[in-house]
């Protein structure tokens, strides 16, 4: 698997085969301009990525994901293919076939063994043998090329699943460099990125359609798989082990960056809350800290300061996140404000009790949450 | 016949049956008594007429197939729009989960075994199944165990894990509620009906048929629940442990899903294995029946003998066999090693090939023979066609990396319903348009057939065939809502849309059914001018099926002269007069040779007595009052003695050969 291969110059592809990566269906640009205009702040927070990707996987964005499109696309019109053939057989059949009853009398058609017919099924199972056979090989030769992530990983991701939402955890040889972030995984593009997968709870699944397929995190099991995208943009995730009341409302994204940009979201997430640039008198946002302190540290943390609670998402540099509530509703004020004032309504049944603030400690609360940038 | 000579034994032991003629009037009207069974309440609890009790197998999975489409439909509404507040996330969960084991456990296995136990003893030429009580007691407690489940849904605490029941999301830990103490209860219940009634349809099959019934003539249908049967008898097992090591652990906190920690070593893929292993199985043994149904129908409505009748019995077999190695295909994504998915990706491809001959037979059937467009024939043209598409579906689904896109979409939602709904539902509606005449004595009514046949068909594809393209777009199953944007909303309306179409085409059958109870055309014995032995009785069938014993000669008895084949002639109109009290034939396996005369029991009210007895026993363990489970055992002990106390009447068998 060599970036030639699969970069700007994908193998040599019939027209039967599904589009090269870098030309947009319609499907997945319907589907991009929908889901932009759901995300206000993605243009607000990374203006120049291109395209946000759904959860369709018709077409694919890196190398893990186009020799198994192209055999979706295979195996799909192989199935047509039969589909037709038998739908073609049984209709005209019976067509041309098909008896008149005397009076509406059965038995006025008489019974006769005309024909052995055997022929049918000698040359249906050869040919399904011949093309099953193949189809099986080819099975082989995609999944032994995909299955392992690639021996250069630029980075390795370990993401815990809990009900409902994703912990994200980057490993750095250097302690310093590790940090722990929540439901939006950002990679540098062009790059394999190795992503190890634990559960702290129930069984769930992580997926990205548009550049990997499926791979389950297990209780008691370390799961492994990988990611690469070589096309700048945001690619949507979700679980898809059913794993709850809002399994539906467990989605992530992963944002491939380019490498300088990569490199400088991870330095700046090792950092603290940032005040400077951001429109919130530091009274406020003190005061919100505060706040904070008080009703949500023991459940989530903030770096650089003393909330350090580990059963909800980490939520340092929250305000760089494109959704709230594991993709249940975009990171708006408005937004934040109704999750935290009644995560109930958003999100029936998750785990984040609803508090009761005054109107001035929830607006404080949200001015501190504003700086986390 | 001679008679072998049997020293010490009884007098009433050894004896020649007498030959005699069918149209024997008193002959008749003595069996008659013999053999029904009174009305009122009595007769109501007490009877084994294996006519009764297919009846009611039918009926009742009809019920389950009308409840778990009402959970369906309540879902299609929930998801006709995006982010809808219908249902609240626990409630939508208990209806997937319930409409799943509705459909797949309480429906589609029942509703097959109610055509085998009607017509078992009438296609095999015979008098009853080989274990009446037996067969009465898989029913009642068939009946029992689906009271049993639906009873939580009384307290608000239906199973919500899914079908599926995956640990840990099902273990106390995280699913606290008496919810999965229900599912994993119904499940052992259930497990005991379907163990019962595969023991029942195996020693029938391979023990009580007529003289000269040779296995390699029995009808398709014959092949496909005997094999589904003989799976049964080794899957049933692996599932009812499973649930039985979930209820412990759950109970009592023993550690068998846990994962590991410590000295304990547990597992939750266990769990998934387990399932599976009965699971992929038990998809098998729900469709073989009915495609059994479809191969013996097709014959009847081309006018020509099934083309290739060894080559789709060994397809049969075979599938089942092959159904045993694929189970790890609902596993691809759990991380297993890629050599252990290769060759159950391997084997998952390959069982296409038999299915595959099942559908070039047919194929073959339709091009040389002469189709009746009868609704019957249009649902098996129907079902060819949906077989395929579920068939091609799971084809692409058994390609590993494939897999990993499609598997948890709805792409596989729509693979599962083509072959739920595909291969068992449609194969079940030209099984009862084929033998309602048979049940009833009365045609179900033509024209409302054809707008039953093509509003389900119609209205699955609508909303089924879509659902492939939902699943490619990507949304995962088993969601209570979507966001808007992803592309979902018009799939999911067209779908919401197709399963009103489904819906309202089986309204349109249960008011055909009223009608043609009521005022359909009177069938006579053989309507369709059918070639096996059912339609050598008249419609419905007397208690005693046949007044004589038939012996048959091919594989088409009624049909046998005019395609000038067999061996010798069937004799349908004379043989053994069995009369003294309730007997039946018994053969030998292979060769259908006569072999003894079985001593048939008679009605009782012992199978009825020890379901109640199991039902306190289960209810007792789901409420842990053990000393109600107790009760249930220790009276259960005396029912089954009373069952099985010898009786002078029914003690015995004696060789007539």
């Amino acid at each position: 698997m060599t970036q030639l291969r699969h970069g700007r110059h994908p193998q040599t592809r019939s027209s039967i085969l599904p589009p090269r990566p870098d030309r947009k269906t319609w499907v997945s640009s319907g589907i991009a301009a929908l889901f932009t205009t759901l995300l206000p702040c993605a243009a607000r927070a990374q203006d120049q990525l291109p395209i946000s990707h759904g959860l369709s996987y018709l077409t694919a964005f890196g190398p893990k994901n186009y020799s198994v499109v192209t055999l979706l696309y295979a195996v799909i019109i192989i199935s047509l293919v039969v589909m037709t053939i038998v739908g073609v057989l049984v209709l005209f059949g019976s067509l041309l076939r098909g008896a008149r009853p005397v009076d509406g009398n059965i038995a006025s058609v008489p019974i006769e063994r005309s024909g052995s017919g055997l022929l049918f099924i000698y040359i249906g199972a050869a040919v399904s043998f011949v093309v099953l056979l193949a189809v099986a090989v080819w099975n082989y030769v995609v999944l032994a090329a995909i299955a392992a992530p690639p021996a250069n990983a630029a980075a390795t991701i370990h993401v815990t699943g809990h009900q409902w939402w994703w912990e994200v955890q980057y490993e750095s040889s250097e302690p310093s460099r590790t940090f722990t972030t929540a439901n939006e995984i950002h990679i540098p593009v062009g790059k394999p990125v190795k992503v190890e997968l634990s559960t702290a709870d129930v069984i769930h699944s992580f997926w990205v359609p548009a550049l990997s397929g499926k791979m389950d995190t297990i209780p008691g099991q370390h799961n492994v798989t990988w990611l690469q995208a070589d096309k700048p943009g945001v690619y949507r995730g979700q679980c898809t082990e059913y794993c709850g009341q809002q399994h539906a409302h467990m989605g992530l994204l992963v944002i491939a960056d380019p490498p300088d940009r990569f490199d400088a979201w991870w330095q700046n997430e090792l950092e603290g809350p940032d005040q400077v640039h951001v429109n919130v008198p530091a009274a406020d946002a003190r005061e919100g800290q505060t706040v904070f302190m008080r009703h949500c540290a023991a459940c989530h943390a903030v770096r650089g300061t003393m909330a350090m609670g580990k059963v909800g998402p980490d939520l340092s540099h929250l305000m760089e996140r494109r959704s709230l509530a594991a993709g249940a509703v975009p990171n708006t004020v408005g937004a934040l404000s109704g999750w935290i004032s009644d995560p109930q309504r958003i999100k029936p049944g998750n785990y984040m009790p609803t508090l009761t603030l005054s109107a001035a400690e929830l607006s404080k609360l949200r001015d501190f949450l504003r700086t986390l940038r | 016949m001679t008679t072998a000579s049997y020293e010490g034994l009884p007098e009433r032991y050894t004896r020649i049956p007498e030959i005699g003629l069918r149209d024997t009037p008193s002959l008749r009207e003595r069996l008659q008594r013999m053999w029904e069974t009174p009305p009122g309440i009595r007769g109501w609890l007490t009877t084994v007429d294996h006519k009764e009790i297919g009846l009611r197998y039918l009926v009742t999975a009809f019920v389950f197939l009308f409840a778990g489409g009402i959970e369906a439909l309540i879902m299609r509404i929930q998801l006709a729009g995006p982010e809808q507040r219908l249902l609240t996330p626990e409630q939508y969960d208990q209806l997937f989960t319930m409409h799943g084991a509705t459909m797949i456990i309480w429906y589609a296995f029942p509703v097959l075994s109610g055509f085998s136990n009607y017509l078992w003893p009438l296609i095999f030429g015979s008098r009853d199944m080989a274990f009446p009580r037996l067969n009465a007691f898989s029913y009642w407690v068939f009946l029992a165990s689906g009271i049993f489940l639906y009873s939580s849904f009384a307290v608000a605490a239906a199973p919500n894990a899914g079908w599926f029941n995956y640990v840990p999301y099902a273990s106390k830990q995280f699913n606290p509620g008496i919810n999965i103490d229900f599912y994993c209860l119904a499940n052992i219940f259930m497990g005991i009906s379907t163990t019962a009634g595969a023991v029942n349809f195996i020693v029938t099959t391979l023990r009580t048929r007529c003289p000269g019934m040779s296995v390699n003539r029995w009808p398709i249908i014959a092949w496909g629940t005997l094999t589904s049967n003989a799976a049964a008898i080794l899957a049933m097992p692996v599932v009812s442990l499973a649930f039985f090591l979930l209820w412990l652990d759950r109970t009592f906190g023993t550690h068998f899903y846990a994962p590991a920690s410590g000295n304990l070593s547990g597992h939750p893929l266990l769990w998934q294995h387990l399932f599976w292993m009965w699971g992929h199985p038990w998809v098998y043994m729900i469709v073989l029946p009915a495609q059994g149904i479809v191969s013996d129908a097709i014959a009847t409505f081309c006018r020509r003998p099934l083309v290739g009748y060894t080559a789709v019995v060994l397809s049969t077999v075979a599938t089942m066999m092959l159904g045993f190695g694929v189970w790890v295909h609902h596993m691809f994504a759990t991380g297993l090693p890629i050599m252990s998915l290769s060759f159950f990706s391997a084997a998952t491809i390959i069982i296409s090939i038999p299915s595959g001959v099942q559908v070039f037979a047919w194929i073959a059937t339709i091009w040389t023979g002469r189709p009746v467009f009868v609704t019957a024939f249009l649902y098996i043209a129907g079902f060819i066609f949906l077989f395929v598409v579920g068939g091609v579906s799971g084809f692409m689904t058994g390609v590993v990396p494939v897999d990993w896109q499609l598997t948890d979409t709805y792409f596989v939602v729509a693979h599962i319903h083509y072959v739920l709904i595909g291969i068992n539902f449609f194969g079940v509606m030209a099984g009862l348009y084929y033998w309602f005449p048979k049940f009833t004595g009365r045609m179900l009514d033509e024209t409302l057939g054809q707008i039953n046949f093509w509003l389900t068909f119609i209205g699955f594809n609508v909303g089924f065939f879509t659902m492939h393209i939902t699943g490619l777009l990507g949304m995962p199953r088993r969601v209570y809502t979507y966001p808007q944007g992803l592309g979902f909303e018009i799939p999911n309306l067209i779908t919401t849309i197709g399963a009103f179409i489904l819906a309202a085409g089986i309204l349109v059958f249960v008011y055909n059914v009223i009608v043609s109870l009521r005022r359909g055309a009177i069938a006579g014995p053989n309507p369709w001018d059918a070639p096996t032995l059912e339609w050598a009785v008249p419609s419905p069938p007397p208690p005693y099926n046949f007044a004589v014993i038939p012996s048959v000669a091919s594989r088409h008895p009624l049909w046998e002269r005019r395609l000038r084949e067999g061996d010798g002639e069937s004799v349908l109109d004379r043989g053994p007069v069995l009369d003294h009290h309730h007997e039946a034939l018994g053969v030998t396996a292979m060769d259908g040779e006569p072999d003894v005369i079985l001593k048939m029991p008679s009605d009782s009210y012992a199978p009825f007595l020890m379901t109640l007895c199991i039902s306190a026993f289960f209810a007792g363990l789901l409420v842990h009052w053990w000393w109600l489970a107790g009760a249930a055992v220790g009276i259960g002990i005396i029912v089954g003695i009373i069952w099985l106390w010898p009786r002078v009447e029914e003690g015995g068998e004696r060789a007539i050969a």
